[in-house]
C-alpha cells in the first residue's frame, strides 16, 4: 500500500486490488443485467419482423380456414374466442379472488384458519397450469356436463389459474386501507358490511383493478389448459357453450406445420396476442400509478 | 341508527343491534368465509381427483414401477414415467443454472448500483420478460433458438466432449434449448422476490459495512447477499416450481422423445410436454390416459411441495423485517 499526499483525515486508501475487485464485480452485474434484458429485445425484434408482414385487415377479419394448401386464413376466431374466454374466467375469478381477500383482511386475520388460507393460496400460484387444465378435464369434459369440450370450460380453468393471483394482490392492497378509516366509519355506527363495501373496496379499488388486470393479462396468454378444455375450431363462434378457437392454441397448432404461410400466421397471432397482454399490464400499470394506494 | 330500535331489544346490550340489521354482517362473514373455506376444499378435491383418475394406471404397474421404470411407450401400452421425470429434472436444473444467477445479478445491480433513474425502467423491463406467453417462447425458440444457436452448440459440443454429458449427436429440439428458455421464463420471478428480499435488507447493515471502508461490492458480499441469502433460495425455488411445470415452450423444443438422452443437446421429453402433446391421441384410450394424468399428480406432487420448501425459506428471508403485513394492520 502507497503513502498516500497528505490529506484532511487520515483514512488509507482502498488497497488497488480491492477496488479492482469492486470495478469489475460492478461491471459484471452491469453485463449480466444487459444480458437479461437480451431475449426480451430479441422477441420483440423477432415478432415485429416476421408478425408485422401477416397483419393485415383480411388477417383479422377471416377465419382459419383449415386448409394446408393455398390460403390459410385469418384470426378472427381466435381473436373474438379468446376475448371471450378471457372475460368469462375474469367474471369468475375476480370476485371470487377479491372476496377471499377480503375475509383474510377483514375477518380471518392471523388466525389458523386465515394462515392454512393463505399457504394454500400461494401453492395455488405455483401449480402448473397444466394441471389446471388437467383438472377442469376430468372434473367438467369426462363427465360430459354439458357437452364435451367447451369455451366455458376453458374459463373456468382459466379462472383457477387466475384466482390466487387475483387473491395475493388483493391481500396487500386490501391491508393498505388504514385502519384509521375503518375505525372512523365503525365508530360512526356503520355496520361492517357498510364499511367494507362503502370505505374499505373504494378506497383500494385502483389497486384491485391493477391486480385483477395483471391477472387477466397472466391468463390470456395460457395455451395449455385451454388445450383439452376448450379446444380448437376454425369457425368463428360466440357461444360459450360450444368449443372455441383462441390465440395462443392457434400459434400453438400453427406452429407446428410446415407451411411457411401457416407459420406465418401463428407470428402474426403472437404479434397480436403480446399486443393485447401489453396494453393490458400498461393499463394495469397506469391505474397503479395514479392511486394513493399501492 | 334509531334510537327507538335500540330501546325495544330488551334484554340485550343498550348499543347492539337489533338482529335484523346484523344479519347482512352475518351474511357476509360467513360469505366470505365460505369462499376461503372453498380454496382449501377445491385443493382437496383437485387431489382426489386426480389420484382417482390416475389410480388405474398405480394398480395395473404400482406407483414406485410408475415412476421408476425407464419404458414409455404407449402404443405397447408400457408406461414408465422416468424418462419424462429426469427429462423435467434436466431441463429444470439447466434453467436454474442459467437463469438464477442472471437474476440474481440483475437484482443486485438495480436494488443497489443503478443510478435512481434507471431502476424503475430496469425493472418493468425485466418485469415485462414475464408479459410474454409461453406460446410465443415456443414459437421463438423454434424458428430463431433452434436454427441460430446450432453451430454454437456444435461447437461446443465438439470442444468439450471430454465434459460429462457433453458429446455425440447434437439434435435440433433438445434439452439445453429448453432449459435455456425455461430460464429466460423464470428470470423475472427469481429477479421479482429477489429484489424484494433485498429491500428488507436493513439500511444499518449497508451503512455499517460502508463506513468501515468496504467498497460497493464487499457491501454487497458482506451485507446484503448473507442476510438476502434464505430469500434468494426461495426465489430459486419458486423458479424451479415454475421450470417444472412450464408446458407449452417445453413441448414446442424439446423433441418429445420418451428415451433418457445421453447428452444435454439430446432430444427428450418432460411430464407437462408429455400430458399437452399425447392428450389428443390418448382420449379414447382409458390406460394412456391415466398415465398421462398420472404424469400430471406427478407434477402437481413435485410443485407442491417444491412451493412449500420456497415458501419456508423466503418467509425465514423476510421474518427479520416482516414487510408483508404493514404495521397496524396485523391485529
Amino acid at each position: 500500500m502507497s503513502v498516500a499526499a497528505p490529506r484532511p483525515v487520515s483514512i488509507p486508501p482502498v488497497a488497488a486490488r480491492r477496488r479492482r475487485t469492486d470495478r469489475i464485480m460492478r461491471g459484471v452485474l452491469l453485463v449480466m443485467t444487459l444480458i437479461a434484458l437480451v431475449p426480451l429485445v430479441l422477441v420483440v425484434y423477432y415478432l415485429l419482423k416476421q408478425g408485422l408482414g401477416a397483419i393485415s385487415w383480411d388477417f383479422f377479419t377471416t377465419d382459419p380456414t383449415g386448409r394446408f394448401l393455398g390460403d390459410p386464413g385469418g384470426i378472427r376466431s381466435a381473436i373474438i374466442g379468446t376475448i371471450l374466454i378471457v372475460g368469462l374466467a375474469t367474471l369468475i375469478a375476480v370476485p371470487i379472488g377479491i372476496g377471499v381477500a377480503l375475509y383474510l383482511v377483514e375477518y380471518g386475520k392471523k388466525s389458523w384458519f386465515a394462515q392454512a388460507v393463505r399457504y394454500f393460496v400461494d401453492v395455488m400460484t405455483g401449480v402448473p397450469s397444466i394441471v389446471f387444465g388437467l383438472f377442469i378435464y376430468i372434473v367438467l369434459v369426462l363427465t360430459g356436463v354439458g357437452g364435451t369440450f367447451a369455451g366455458w370450460k376453458g374459463s373456468v380453468a382459466l379462472a383457477l389459474l387466475g384466482l390466487p393471483i387475483v387473491t395475493r394482490s388483493a391481500e396487500v392492497v386490501l391491508a393498505l386501507v388504514p385502519n384509521s378509516l375503518r375505525e372512523a366509519a365503525l365508530a360512526l355506527g356503520a355496520p361492517r358490511w357498510r364499511v367494507v363495501f362503502r370505505i374499505v373496496l373504494p378506497t383500494a379499488l385502483p389497486g384491485l383493478i391493477t391486480g385483477s388486470l395483471l391477472a387477466v393479462a397472466r391468463a390470456a396468454g395460457e395455451t395449455a389448459p385451454l388445450l383439452f378444455t376448450a379446444f380448437a375450431v376454425n369457425g368463428t363462434t360466440w357461444d360459450l357453450g360450444q368449443q372455441m378457437n383462441s390465440l395462443p392454441i392457434q400459434i400453438f397448432n400453427d406452429v407446428r406445420q410446415p407451411q411457411a404461410n401457416i407459420v406465418e400466421r401463428a407470428w402474426g397471432a403472437a404479434l397480436t396476442l403480446v399486443a393485447m397482454i401489453l396494453i393490458l399490464t400498461l393499463i394495469a400499470r397506469a391505474i397503479q400509478r395514479r392511486s394513493r394506494y399501492a | 341508527m334509531e334510537a327507538g330500535t335500540l330501546a325495544r331489544s330488551g334484554r340485550s346490550a343498550p348499543l347492539e343491534r337489533p338482529l335484523r340489521a346484523r344479519l347482512p354482517d352475518r351474511v357476509l362473514q360467513w360469505t366470505l368465509t365460505g369462499l376461503a373455506a372453498g380454496v382449501l376444499v377445491l385443493i382437496g378435491f383437485f387431489f382426489v381427483r386426480l389420484y382417482g383418475e390416475a389410480s388405474p394406471v398405480f394398480k395395473q404397474y404400482g406407483v414406485l414401477d410408475y415412476v421408476f421404470s425407464n419404458e414409455w411407450v404407449p402404443s405397447q401400452n408400457e408406461f414408465g414415467a422416468l424418462p419424462l421425470i429426469v427429462g423435467t429434472l434436466i431441463t429444470s436444473v439447466i434453467a436454474l443454472a442459467l437463469g438464477v444467477p442472471i437474476a440474481v445479478a440483475s437484482s443486485l445491480y438495480i436494488t443497489e448500483l443503478a443510478p435512481s433513474r434507471v431502476k424503475q425502467p430496469l425493472t418493468v423491463l425485466v418485469e415485462l420478460l414475464a408479459a410474454v406467453p409461453s406460446v410465443v417462447y415456443g414459437l421463438w425458440g423454434v424458428f430463431v433458438l433452434i436454427p441460430r444457436l446450432k453451430p454454437a452448440e456444435e461447437w461446443f459440443n465438439d470442444t468439450f466432449s471430454f465434459l460429462p454429458f457433453v458429446g455425440g449427436p447434437v439434435a435440433g429440439p433438445n434439452y439445453f434449448i429448453t432449459g435455456l428458455i425455461l430460464a429466460i421464463m423464470i428470470l423475472p420471478i427469481v429477479s421479482a422476490i429477489s429484489r424484494e428480499v433485498m429491500a428488507t435488507v436493513p439500511v444499518e447493515h449497508k451503512e455499517a459495512a460502508l463506513a468501515l471502508g468496504a467498497t460497493r461490492w464487499e457491501m454487497i458480499r458482506m451485507a446484503v447477499l448473507p442476510y438476502s441469502r434464505a430469500g434468494i433460495t426461495g426465489a430459486a425455488m419458486l423458479g424451479l416450481g415454475r421450470a417444472i411445470g412450464e408446458t407449452i415452450a417445453a413441448t414446442l423444443l424439446i423433441g418429445n422423445a420418451a428415451d433418457i438422452g445421453k447428452s444435454i443437446f439430446s432430444q427428450g421429453y418432460t411430464l407437462a410436454a408429455v400430458i399437452a402433446n399425447e392428450f389428443g391421441e390418448a382420449a379414447s384410450d382409458p390406460t394412456h390416459r391415466a398415465a398421462l394424468i398420472a404424469a400430471g399428480l406427478v407434477l402437481f406432487v413435485l410443485t407442491l411441495l417444491i412451493n412449500g420448501l420456497a415458501r419456508y425459506f423466503v418467509i425465514r428471508g423476510e421474518r427479520a423485517t416482516a414487510r408483508r403485513v404493514p404495521k397496524g394492520m396485523a391485529g
